[in-house]
């Protein structure tokens, strides 16, 4: 006999296999998922789940994918929380002082309650990450969220209604595109192609004989 | 967590670690992987296959599973649906809301065409998120587009097509510009320069990174971008068929509202499948690293519409998904733990292969190594080869592991497993598929002058075999060109009266070949809620 535990989905009792994850046990179960479902391997955060332990008064947020059933859950899935994002042009925006204040101005009503953080289903630091978004440093916030799933836990906990997931995502996009030093190595190659230094030698090799490609392959030089 | 018999193997693999660092494993000859992959690749057990009964590609093999499908009605056959009451009308129509369906909106969109995104679940729902290692692209200066072209050409066992693979690597530099304009956060030095290494197969490092996040911060980027850009999504609504026009072309697509059951009209002057792969399909009862809906509905939907397919014979097994532990089996671990030094080990500690073989070649290996010699692990649900990760911070430092694939390093320790101390359990993965429809080098198929195929749904681009880093560069390349190519095609096109004659058509064939499969197709979700008990 398999070991059982005894999970509440959405109130409901069901006894399912230790082994299992939130995910599966709901499949176990007889659920067909349509919301509340997606990569189901930790990175597309489609699975936000709150649970509770039968007798304990804390409230814990995870992934429904990455988190095994245990004995007295409450379950509850929050397959979708409307979380604010603000839209711009990345072209026209610039990672200046007053670009957050400009699109998400409600960080600055972070009451420091550290929910986010407790909330976050990767174990971010994401009341760290909002404080660098609110003095600008946008290297920092980026490489602090960086994991982000944008599963929405945090928000959902947040006292001051901020969007967690979309200002950490606006400060690596700021990031990538402004800060990051550029890289001299992709532009001269892009530039070569455009102008049509490979243009010769790749119709060379596509018309190379299957035996003679076969040759260059098997005794080309691997780099070390 | 481990079994005791599996801490005793550890010991073992601890014990030859120091001797194996000292060495490089032999890569195998050309004449050795052939066999190997004859013997022990999923893709040669004619088992898992069943013919195609009717179609362009009638009498051709597929796997199992989907030679069903295809081999099946259309879900709306005899359904009443009244194509003249429109719900949609757009220039431009991308099925699916991956990494090749985002680009492909944002190129037509930056075209001044009119586009709108369906996409069965949401936005990002898809393998690209999933995506952990990296992107290739030749743009290095002991590299050049002709190097990476070789790489790919070989390790598809010289069957891609050469025009498709030209675009790949030509406009591969171009790509990773494109991204890094749009905001992606590549790995980088202080001088600006890539962080590079290999692949599987690679002949130089050109596998570009964001640590072991690559797809989904090149996903979530292209969402941000679709969504600033006010691009239409429908999301939870999945094409089910395309429409055609009395003309031969297609005109649109039948959606299906997946919450509400609801059937939807959506007319358009071009259609981009953009659907993605397969692995819930589960060919051969193999786990998946794929997301929940890749069950191959634009393969299904394109053939019954008349595009023919392209190897549909030939998928990618990633030789290190889980083994162990079970709650995350057939999860992927990325090449990238290989790229960074780890061994693949053997429950006496052997390292029985090089470790950057390509995938195909690796998997076949690992199999081998299970099923004919016995050196495998002893698992729960079947066998695994140790992934040597602790070599990885004795290689490159104590601290590599959690700077360049934190995402590993969290899965694991989810479950009280330590990568950066102990070993790890994998075993093959159903991963990818190599095959899809056949397109030509602009991107439309060769059948229907309106119809774009772009990512994972394409076939040919990577011949019987694919290198990692080549098919986020694929979405990407494909599905940009995909857009242009939608955008420009739109303003030429006059639709005649639509029409869904090419359901009943097929269902007419199958049944004169006598084909009744009892299911109907496409598949939309896998069945995985459990029945009577």
């Amino acid at each position: 006999m398999e070991n059982m535990v005894n999970i509440y989905l959405y109130g409901k009792k069901y006894s399912v296999p230790a082994e299992l994850t939130i995910m599966t046990a709901m499949e176990y179960a007889g659920y067909t998922l349509k919301r509340g479902c997606g990569c189901r391997h930790g990175f597309c955060g489609a699975c936000a789940t709150i649970y509770r332990i039968k007798g304990s008064n804390e409230l814990k947020t995870c992934l429904a994918c990455q988190t095994q059933v245990q004995e007295g859950m409450y379950i509850a899935s929050i397959p979708f929380f409307p979380t604010d994002k603000r839209t711009y042009d990345i072209e026209e925006i610039k990672p200046g002082p007053q670009i957050m204040m400009e699109l998400y101005p409600e960080i600055y009503s972070c009451i420091g309650c550290n929910a986010c953080t407790n909330a976050c289903t990767q174990s971010l630091n994401v009341m760290q990450y909002i404080a660098y978004a609110q003095r600008g440093e946008f290297e920092k916030c980026a490489e602090e969220s960086f994991d982000c799933v944008a599963c929405g836990c945090c928000s959902v906990r947040c006292p001051a209604g901020i969007s967690h997931p979309m200002v950490g995502l606006l400060a690596r996009r700021l990031t990538g595109k402004y800060i990051a030093p550029e890289t001299k190595h992709l532009k001269d190659r892009v530039d070569e192609i455009n102008h049509g230094q490979y243009d010769e030698l790749i119709e060379q090799i596509m018309q190379k004989p299957i035996t003679e490609m076969q040759e260059l392959y098997n005794t080309r030089e691997i780099e070390k | 967590m481990f079994t005791p018999e599996m801490l005793e193997s550890v010991k073992k693999v601890e014990a030859t670690r120091a001797a194996r660092m000292q060495t490089e494993p032999r890569r195998m000859t050309a004449e050795e992987k052939d066999t190997l992959l004859k013997a022990f690749h999923p893709d040669y057990r004619a088992d898992g296959f069943a013919e195609i009964k009717i179609g362009s590609n009638k009498g051709e093999k597929a796997p199992l599973e989907l030679a069903q499908l295809l081999n099946s009605n259309s879900r709306i056959l005899g359904v009443d649906i009244d194509l003249n009451n429109v719900d949609y009308y757009v220039y431009v129509l991308v099925i699916g809301g991956g990494g090749a369906g985002a680009s492909a909106a944002i190129e037509a969109d930056n075209a001044g065409a009119n586009v709108m995104i369906v996409t069965k679940l949401r936005i990002g729902d898809a393998n690209t998120m999933m995506a952990e290692g990296g992107i290739q692209a030749a743009d290095k200066p002991n590299d050049s587009p002709v190097q990476h072209y070789l790489d790919a050409f070989g390790g598809g066992h010289f069957a891609a097509r050469p025009e498709l693979l030209r675009r790949l690597v030509m406009e591969a530099p171009d790509a990773i510009k494109w991204l890094n304009e749009l905001g992606v956060m590549f790995d980088k030095d202080e001088d600006g320069n890539m962080v590079t290494t290999h692949g599987g197969g690679t002949s130089r490092k050109r596998m570009h990174a964001a640590k072991d996040y690559s797809g989904a911060e090149i996903m979530r980027t292209l969402r941000d971008e679709v969504i600033n850009r006010g691009i239409p999504v429908v999301d939870f609504t999945s094409a089910v068929e395309l429409i055609k026009d009395d003309r031969g072309q297609v005109a649109g697509a039948v959606l299906l509202n997946m919450e509400t059951d609801e059937y939807l009209v959506a007319k358009a002057k071009t259609v981009i499948i953009a659907t993605g792969g397969a692995g819930r399909l589960h060919y051969q009862n193999f786990p998946t690293s794929n997301h929940y809906g890749a069950t191959a509905d634009g393969l299904v939907m394109g053939y019954r519409a008349g595009a023919p397919l392209l190897y549909q014979d030939t998928i990618q097994y990633h030789p290190t998904g889980v083994a162990f532990p079970s709650q995350i089996f057939g999860a992927l671990v990325t090449e990238k733990v290989r790229s960074l030094g780890a061994m693949l080990v053997n429950v006496d500690g052997e390292a029985f292969m090089h470790p950057l073989e390509t995938r195909d070649v690796s998997a076949a290996s690992i199999i081998r190594e299970c099923k004919e010699r016995g050196k495998g692990v002893e698992t729960p649900l079947g066998q695994g080869i140790w992934l040597d990760t602790p070599m990885i911070e004795l290689i490159g430092g104590e601290g590599t592991i959690e700077k360049r694939i934190p995402a590993m390093l969290r899965m694991y320790l989810n479950y009280g497993i330590d990568m950066r101390k102990v070993p790890i359990l994998i075993y093959p993965t159903l991963h990818y598929q190599n095959g899809g429809l056949e397109i030509g080098g602009e991107g439309f198929t060769k059948t229907i002058p309106n119809l774009l195929v772009a990512g994972e749904a394409v076939g040919g681009i990577h011949g019987r075999n694919r290198l990692m880093g080549n098919s986020l560069l694929d979405i990407i390349v494909f599905g940009r060109n995909a857009g242009k190519a939608a955008a420009a095609k739109a303003k030429d096109v006059e639709l005649g009266e639509m029409n869904l004659d090419h359901i009943k058509a097929y269902a007419d064939e199958l049944e004169a070949a006598g084909v009744a499969t009892g299911d109907v197709s496409p598949l939309l979700l896998p069945k995985y809620a459990r029945k009577g008990r």
